[in-house]
């Protein structure tokens, strides 16, 4: 009983960290499902889609043998729609809302049909969009993740020079670090960061750390523009006795070290706790099992009422053989030379509603102790309090506050996680493209074309065609 | 039970299905899995003069999703040798004779090659003759099939020389490439003919492939114009079949319709306008001849509940019901009704109707879902948001005339009435 790697064959690795959302086989099978889509006007669909998809209108171009088209439509609204189609908890957004829920039948696989339409568009390179003639504007954007990167693809498309500041030696975000394996492949990450910057006039310079390598007064110096895009980091401490034990690890450092490592390297305990229910907490808790661990007990102190997850996400950890203690919440991490040996947990009740209209679970006298030997804290993250404070931005709580995409800094604009606490990539996508739109605002940078001349009427003789010679 | 059986001209068959005169017909083997599968009967595959047929001979129209919507065929008669098909005709008679065997003719345009033929089919016992005027690809380049059809005097003279010459029941079937159908079936009639059967193929281009730029079918990188049937079809089938059965001349003959037959539905429909045998030819091909099984249980069922004892009961029976416009109702009006407890807030209804209709539709904005409802004083009543609605009985026409008296178009100008203002 102890922390190891290397618990699985390598076949077994494999097949536990395949796509847990297998593609379409082909492409009849896209089309049965595409041709179902009723094209609803002002789609729930769509209106459920943070980034504002026109889901009907790509769906109906898969119809249409447009697949160029389609991966248009879903690639001018959010840039990280092929990452998107593979993590969004559609369930939530817009398969949730589809009227053939109404109906009581089954929505229409949008996050698949999204895939299949991007999935190309991605492997080979389609070149969908142009950049306009460089303005010699110039933004600097901090963190190349799904904020930083989808506000530098609208920026650059715009003719702005921008160059993004990334502290990881890869872009791509917690897309790239934080997300399970069996959703995103390190290889699909990368590829996705390739294409949103082959539109060109986007230099990322990687292991460059704010704070550390370059400050934002010098960003403000060297360029027109500043986007903040720097996410959360940094898991919520538990707070309680033990919690300095071997054995006790963040969930994003957990899946930071499983999406930058060979699934081998990854040390797992045999009996694991994870504590919280989120997405990531799935994510951590599913592929702890299918690392190899014996127990994945996952530790949650509400009920199936309040969970953050979505009941999608809890079925796959139940059908990976986790299990999940409602209304408990951990109180002292047990140790023997430095090792988690245990977990003990208060038992919980739930109290009256808190700010989030959630109902708040209140402490029992009643403990009860989980025989561990690994915990993976997965309560939340929290934002860069110091660094966002040491650059005097105005912030609750570490969360920088924004108006309009402006911070409280002249010059400096954010979005994203760092913004909002931490919400779904597709979340982040938006605030990006909300962040560029600020900024180019800012930047005036936005030019009136000028209407087509009108044509005088003789242009129009000699327009029709000549038809082919039938001699 | 109700008795499904058909009657046509003597001709008698255990059901009104027949397959029509095409490639399902033409030749022993295949008409005989359709008289194991249930079919009433068959029209042999056109007998005439010597062709050769070309590959590929098919193309279709496929809708979203669904294939073959329409279908398209450049095939022209039997190009087997003619002893072989009466041999295998004569065969198919003897071991299934309670089907109806009719023989589909096409002969060279001289009197003495239709008598020839006449007397030769009618050797081998078969129950009627189908005269094909109506093949509109190959044929007609030689004065045949719907170069006869489309020329009401070409179309007598040749009923008249088959007239002459037969001793069995005669069907004339007629061409849907011309602008009316019922001058050739008149023509057909006075010439004696004892029935008519329609619509033949309709003339067509079913697409161009846009790689290659030839339209299908693709022979040798050329295409020809070929004849259009299966569901797409029906509803111009429908139509002329209809004026077949208004006009004084033709409705006195029995009819066997053809174009788009894919249910019993398709078939109490054709019925329901005057046909007493229906023929099906596409739905066939498309799905192997077992659709003749629900064919005859749906017939038979909805006839047990209208309480129809025999097809004769209600051949014929909408046919009054179509009329002239200027003698519909004007005060007649109805309205659109939304069932709020049924509808999935697609905005389908919206959109038609804000776009290409009568802005009779109030959206009411949510978040994800949106509320409509109908502006009953704006609603002319046209159907189209019942069409497009997918789900069933969500929207409703619900009455709501105008006044209680018939009103139509002649009485609405003699009276001086009002037109709209808006």
């Amino acid at each position: 009983m102890s922390i190891q790697n290397n618990r699985l064959a390598p076949e077994a690795y494999e097949r536990n960290f395949s796509d847990v959302h297998p593609p379409f086989d082909k492409k009849e099978a896209a089309l049965v499902e595409a041709n179902r889509c009723l094209f609803c006007y002002d789609a729930p669909c769509m209106k459920s889609c943070p980034t504002s998809i026109d889901v009907p209108k790509f769906i109906k171009q898969i119809t249409t043998d447009n697949l160029k088209g389609s991966a248009h439509t879903i690639l001018q609204s959010n840039i990280f729609g092929g990452g998107c189609s593979r993590v969004c908890p559609v369930e939530k957004l817009c398969e949730g809302s589809c009227v053939y829920n109404l109906m009581h039948e089954a929505p229409i696989p949008i996050a698949k049909l999204q895939r299949y339409a991007t999935e190309r568009a991605i492997a080979e390179k389609w070149q969908l969009f142009e950049r306009k003639p460089s303005t010699g504007k110039k933004v600097a954007i901090v963190g190349a993740g799904p904020a930083g990167l989808s506000c530098a693809h609208a920026l650059s498309a715009q003719g702005i020079d921008v160059t993004v500041f990334e502290k990881e030696a890869r872009g791509g975000g917690l897309m790239t670090y934080g997300i399970a394996a069996y959703k995103v492949t390190p290889r699909f990450c990368q590829d996705e960061v390739d294409f949103i910057t082959s539109l060109g006039g986007i230099t990322i310079e990687y292991n460059r750390e704010l704070g550390r390598d370059m400050s934002i007064p010098q960003l403000q110096d060297g360029f027109d523009a500043v986007f903040l895009g720097i996410g959360v980091g940094l898991a919520r401490q538990l707070g309680i006795p033990g919690e300095h034990l071997d054995g006790v690890v963040d969930a994003i450092e957990f899946i930071y070290n499983l999406r930058s490592t060979s699934y081998s390297q990854v040390a797992v305990g045999d009996r694991v706790a994870v504590i919280g229910l989120g997405m990531t907490a799935i994510d951590a808790a599913t592929q702890a099992k299918r690392l190899g661990a014996t127990e994945v007990t996952i530790v949650y102190r509400r009920t199936q009422e309040e969970m953050p997850c979505t009941q999608v996400e809890l079925d796959l950890a139940m059908l990976d053989g986790c299990r999940v203690l409602w209304l408990a919440a951990p109180k002292e991490v047990l140790g023997a030379d430095g090792n988690v040996t245990g977990l003990v947990c208060s038992e919980m009740e739930l109290g009256a509603a808190d700010s989030s209209g959630r109902r708040s679970p209140v402490e029992t006298s009643r403990t009860f102790a989980l025989d561990v030997d690994m915990v993976i804290k997965a309560a939340g993250q929290m934002p860069f309090q110091s660094l966002v404070d040491a650059a005097g931005l105005e912030n609750k709580g570490g969360r920088i506050v924004q108006a309009n995409g402006a911070t409280s800094v002249a010059r400096v604009f954010a979005g994203g996680d760092c913004v909002n606490g931490g919400r779904e990539v597709v979340d982040a996508v938006q605030a990006g493209k909300d962040g560029a739109a600020a900024i180019l605002d800012y930047l005036r940078a936005t030019e009136i074309t000028s209407p087509d001349t009108a044509m005088e009427p003789s242009a129009f003789n000699n327009l029709a065609p000549a038809l082919p010679d039938l001699s | 039970m109700a008795d499904i059986s058909a009657n046509f001209l003597g001709i008698k068959s255990p059901n009104p299905f027949w397959l029509a005169s095409a490639p399902p017909t033409d030749k022993k083997i295949n008409v005989l899995r359709a008289f194991e599968a249930g079919w009433g009967g068959v029209v042999w595959k056109t007998l005439g003069s010597q062709v050769k047929n070309v590959s590929s001979r098919y193309s279709a129209v496929n809708y979203n999703g669904s294939r073959i919507m329409g279908f398209n065929n450049i095939e022209l008669i039997s190009d087997r040798p003619l002893d072989i098909n009466l041999r295998e005709i004569e065969e198919c008679i003897r071991l299934f004779p309670d089907r109806a065997m009719i023989v589909s003719l096409m002969a060279d345009n001289t009197r003495e090659s239709w008598h020839e033929l006449i007397a030769k089919v009618e050797d081998t016992g078969a129950h009627g003759f189908e005269l094909n005027f109506g093949c509109p690809h190959g044929m007609t380049e030689r004065g045949m099939g719907a170069a006869v059809g489309q020329d009401p005097e070409i179309a007598r003279m040749v009923v008249e020389w088959v007239m002459e010459k037969a001793t069995i029941p005669v069907i004339t079937k007629l061409t849907p490439n011309v602008h009316s159908v019922v001058p050739t079936g008149k023509a057909a009639v006075e010439a004696g003919t004892n029935a008519l059967s329609l619509i033949n193929t309709i003339q067509s281009v079913t697409g161009v492939d846009l790689d290659t730029f030839v339209p299908n079918p693709y022979v040798a990188g050329k295409s020809v114009f070929g004849g259009y049937c299966g569901p797409a079809v029906k509803p111009i089938a429908l139509k002329f079949l209809a004026t077949i059965s208004q006009d004084p001349t033709t409705r006195q003959v029995p009819i066997s319709g053809i174009g788009g037959i894919s249910t019993w539905k398709d078939a109490v429909e054709f019925m329901l306008l005057g046909a007493t045998t229906l023929q099906v030819c596409t739905a066939a091909m498309k799905h192997g001849f077992r659709i003749v099984e629900d064919m005859c249980e749906g017939l038979n069922n909805w006839m047990d509940e209208k309480g129809f004892a025999t097809i004769n009961d209600f051949i014929g029976l909408s046919v009054p019901t179509l009329t002239h416009w200027e003698d519909l109702d004007i005060n007649y009006h109805h309205v659109a009704h939304i069932n709020q407890d049924k509808c999935i807030h697609c905005g389908l209804c919206y959109i038609g109707c804000e776009d290409t209709s009568h802005q009779a539709i109030n959206l009411s904005y949510g978040k994800p879902y949106n509320t409509y409802s109908i502006k009953e004083e704006e609603c002319v009543g046209c159907n189209l948001c019942q069409l497009i609605c997918p789900v069933e009985q969500c929207i409703t026409m619900v009455e709501q005339r105008k006044g209680d008296e018939y009103l139509n178009w002649k009485d609405f100008q003699r009276l001086g009435l009002a037109l709209n203002d808006h």
